[in-house]
């Protein structure tokens, strides 16, 4: 690609999604919901995640050399 | 009010709310802005930005005054983002709130803008969140990247391939830019 073909496909970039306009606002006071968020309790992992991830170190256990293939999909 | 003085990213530190709530008056449009910019769905960004000030106060112990809060901000912004963009599915229409320039060129037609945004919501999050900063919002690279937490460089190529594969789908759609 060219310097020709990267700036035509920059124009059509900015032509099809406009930039955001300068200092947007969000439309409404965000602080009471960042409060309300801080307090919620934070949600327990459901059990089965708790399973497999014993099931998953188990599997390392027996079988190490599955570490790196693993970790490469990761 | 108190300003966005060294007391207050120390108290902000040792975990005072008050503190926290006086960086979030501060900063919350700019910590918005970015996110929007990123998205591009204002009420998507209005949960991103609780969601990053939720990451942000959680995070206060781990907090370097001495380096300042707005890129610090800036970058759990980003995460924020990046984790949301890369749970959408691949869209099949426009996100809301996306509107015609208002100095549209009238020899790109609607149809070639609409499908050259399709294509572009197509990209991989990585390289559309670089493309999204750089090309349309024209942010400085060192921004994206203290943003990314990667290098310039890094960020340059990240746009170049973002190009190349847009490129590649509009070329496949007939479309020649």
């Amino acid at each position: 690609m060219n310097a020709n073909d990267e700036l035509r496909i920059k124009k059509l970039l900015q032509q099809a999604l406009p930039p955001v306009e300068d200092n947007p606002e969000p439309g409404r006071d965000l602080w009471p919901v960042v409060l309300r968020r801080m307090d919620a309790r934070p949600v327990a992992p459901p059990w089965f995640d708790w399973a497999l991830v014993a099931g998953l170190a188990a599997f390392a256990a027996f079988f190490p050399a599955s570490i790196p293939v693993f970790l490469y999909y990761l | 009010m108190r300003n966005g003085s060294i007391d207050v990213l120390n108290d902000f530190r040792q975990g005072d709310i008050a503190a926290f709530e006086t960086l979030f008056r501060l900063h919350q449009r700019a910590v918005y802005g970015w996110i929007l910019r990123i998205v591009r769905n204002p009420a998507a960004a209005e949960d991103l930005t609780v969601e990053s000030f939720w990451r942000i106060h959680r995070a206060h112990a781990r907090f370097q005054p001495s380096r300042g809060f707005e890129a610090w901000a800036r970058r759990i912004a980003t995460r924020a983002a990046f984790d949301w963009l890369r749970i959408q599915h691949p869209e099949t229409e426009l996100p809301v709130g996306l509107q015609a320039p208002a100095t549209a060129d009238p020899a790109i037609s609607g149809e070639i803008r609409r499908k050259t945004a399709l294509a572009f919501y197509r990209l991989p999050p990585k390289l559309r969140v670089a493309a999204v900063l750089a090309v349309i919002e024209e942010r400085p690279h060192k921004d994206i990247a203290e943003a990314l937490g990667i290098s310039v460089a890094a960020v340059k190529l990240r746009v170049f391939r973002a190009l190349r594969l847009l490129r590649k789908d509009l070329g496949e759609q007939g479309i020649t830019p």
